[in-house]
């Protein structure tokens, strides 16, 4: 476990102890500590280690990754089968649907409109499904890590 | 162009000037010099200062002109080119925002240093960011001096080469005096500018047709002389099937290099918390796609009403298009409406160019100050402050982009954009999903994904039709052209994934699993975030 870790400085160097990697941020509760010990450093690795393991955190990742992962195949398999057809059957898209309007017309829009559709339900999502409980175990792991420095000095 | 235009546009460009460095002044009256304020702004800028900064960061005066023309030129071609830049930013929304907002500091290099070794990590990010910046400036200033020497009528040499010299000064005051702060309002100022002229332009082009979008786009296929192809793609990336491939690598590179653009990863870091980094990302999708829809407008307006070859006989690449647009709208060339709309089509243009070059000029010197100096600074050197070292990085670059915009002077900007996507999307993407999402991911890993993306992005330009082997390259005299396409992504992009994943299943370093868990913790909560 090494200290010279550029969060571990965050957390632990105050404003004049400029170690070039990184000691300028201001930290308000921390900054008269002095450096962690490599104790403190791995008690507070301990700390992220159960805070992963906890159910809670768990909930949330898999919540996070559920809705991502479909999310970016999904766009992902439309915006390149998009591109390809547009290169390799411009026919396929000259097709015409109403007026000037011709299907790659309604494609090129569409890929607007699904993408505006997109952004809004992951929004939805994160809000509603997500932020609460992140909130939480925000406040939980950083009350432990604090616990775990506070202990040691 | 008469000297009514000029006059007024240089009146309108000087106001720009005035104002941003105004802002400049007033912003740096009380700075206090600290990291967090030069790189971040404080980090308190609201989701919708961030968002119109980000649009602003992202809008370059290549999409304003360059696009339009294209859809002007090539129809519906021009369009297919645009969706690749709107459709980036759900990836962007979707794996990196907010997680890179948690993680880090002020550089994409931060996010990956926290789990790896840092000081070969932070070289390898730090040289990428760094390369990925001045290529996305040398195509800002070389599309500056073309711009301005069109728009002014000066198409003398030495009118190119001092407005390079007058950006690139300007830039390197902004970002050295006034840091992430000036830099920021200066981008939500170009933003607001820049909608409200194309909201202007569009309206004017949808009375001109009565709000019949079907009549516009009928009247521009007719007025084009290709017809019905003019609506569908083909036109431009038709042809043989290495152009096919050429646009595929293009699209590729677009969609994924945003989410590794060192000037849009380090905006995320001007806000407080995650939650308004995902806003502010919502935001500037907004902004962004009303502004891309509104370029489809005025490129299919320039063509029906302007006329394809009108706009090609002032401009080859159709760079002209619309502010050949606004002076007809106006009224035509010698009328009051024409002038004025004329000039202030060209200012917008002009403060795009300066506000994006300010943007990419502090992100690079947060690169090579907080990742690059910080690691090969000499152990007992005397420590330097981070700030004064970015400042004078901010000089260095500021130099390097005129020398190059000078020498590159002739380069398409539309190809160096692309390029710097692609470079983006080889370098700096794989490393970033890597280090956020694999848990067996290692310093070695880190280390090859950079590399392997880098120089495989750059070598095949080096050996592309881009630098030899035909009329319109580089060296048109010698011939090492072994690889067929301009944009190198197809290739590069999965050679950086490749890498990553070779480098970290052949070594022998244990993934450290506390690092990983702090990692996933900190990005998803936002625990002990700066």
């Amino acid at each position: 476990m090494r200290y010279d870790d550029p969060w571990y400085d965050a957390l632990a160097s105050g404003w004049g102890e400029s170690d070039g990697l990184g000691g300028h941020a201001p930290v308000p509760e921390a900054g008269h500590e002095g450096r962690a010990s490599e104790d403190e450093a791995a008690a507070a690795a301990d700390v992220y280690l159960e805070v992963q393991r906890s159910a809670a955190f768990q909930e949330v990742r898999s919540r996070y990754r559920r809705f991502v992962v479909p999310g970016v195949a999904v766009f992902l398999v439309w915006y390149v089968g998009y591109v390809v057809t547009a290169t390799t059957a411009p026919g396929l898209m000259a097709h015409p649907v109403a007026g000037a309007v011709n299907v790659a017309m309604v494609a090129g829009l569409g890929q607007f409109l699904t993408t505006f559709l997109f952004a809004w339900a992951y929004a939805r999502h994160a809000r509603l499904r997500r932020d609460r409980a992140a909130l939480e175990l925000r406040w939980d792991t950083q009350e432990l890590t604090r616990g775990v420095r506070g202990g040691a000095s | 162009m008469t000297g009514n235009h000029q006059t007024l546009a240089l009146f309108l460009f000087s106001a720009f000037i005035a104002v941003t460095l105004a802002i400049t002044t007033w912003v740096s009256r009380n700075r206090h010099g600290s990291a967090e304020e030069f790189y971040a702004g404080g980090r308190l800028f609201s989701p919708m200062e961030n968002g119109f900064a980000i649009a602003g960061d992202y809008m370059s005066a290549a999409s304003f002109l360059g696009v339009t023309g294209l859809i002007a030129l090539f129809g519906y071609d021009g369009l297919l080119y645009v969706v690749g830049f709107l459709v980036a930013w759900l990836l962007v929304l979707f794996l990196v925002a907010e997680l890179v907002r948690n993680c880090g500091r002020f550089t994409l290099a931060d996010v990956v240093a926290v789990r790896m070794r840092e000081r070969p990590v932070r070289i390898a990010a730090g040289t990428s960011s760094v390369t990925v910046s001045v290529l996305y400036l040398v195509a800002q200033m070389v599309g500056a001096g073309s711009l301005v020497a069109l728009l002014l009528g000066g198409t003398s040499a030495a009118a190119r080469a001092w407005t390079v010299i007058g950006v690139g000064a300007l830039m390197v005051i902004y970002v050295s005096l006034g840091g992430m702060r000036a830099t920021t309002w200066i981008q939500i100022v170009k933003a607001v500018l820049l909608l409200s002229g194309t909201i202007a332009l569009t309206v004017l082009v949808l009375l001109r047709f009565h709000g019949d979008f079907d009549r516009l786009l009928l009247t521009a296929a007719e007025r084009s002389g290709h017809g019905d192809a003019f609506l569908a793609p083909g036109l431009k990336y038709g042809g043989d099937w290495t152009a096919r491939f050429d646009f595929i690598s293009l699209g590729l590179a677009l969609v994924l290099g945003t989410a590794g653009l060192p000037h849009i990863l380090s905006r995320f870091y001007t806000v407080p918390t995650a939650r308004a980094a995902r806003r502010s990302v919502l935001w500037s999708i907004g902004l962004i796609g009303g502004f891309y829809l509104m370029t489809i407008v005025l490129g299919f307006g320039a063509a029906a009403i302007v006329g394809p070859e009108a706009v090609r006989g002032s401009n080859a690449a159709g760079n002209t298009a619309v502010p050949l647009l606004a002076l007809t709208l106006g009224g035509g060339a010698n009328s009051t409406g024409g002038t004025v709309l004329f000039a202030v089509v060209a200012a917008v243009a002009f403060a795009t160019i300066l506000a994006v070059v300010a943007g990419i000029t502090l992100a690079s010197s947060a690169s090579v100050a907080h990742d690059l100096y910080a690691s090969l600074r000499r152990r007992n050197a005397k420590p330097r402050s981070e700030v004064a070292v970015a400042r004078v990085a901010s000089v260095g670059i500021g130099v390097v982009a005129i020398a190059l915009g000078l020498l590159a002077r002739d380069l398409n900007v539309a190809f160096l954009v692309g390029l710097a996507f692609a470079v983006a999307a080889s370098a700096n993407l794989p490393v970033l999903l890597y280090s956020l999402f694999w848990r067996g991911f290692t310093t070695r890993g880190a280390v090859w994904a950079v590399y392997g993306g880098l120089v495989p992005a750059l070598g095949l330009v080096l050996l592309s039709p881009v630098v030899s082997g035909s009329p319109e390259s580089l060296f048109p005299g010698v011939d090492f052209q072994y690889f067929p396409l301009q944009n190198p992504g197809l290739v590069s992009i999965p050679l950086g994934f490749l890498a990553g994943w070779l480098g970290t299943v052949t070594s022998a370093e244990v993934p450290d699993e506390a690092k990983h868990a702090e990692t996933e913790v900190r990005a998803l909560t936002g625990a002990g975030a700066a």
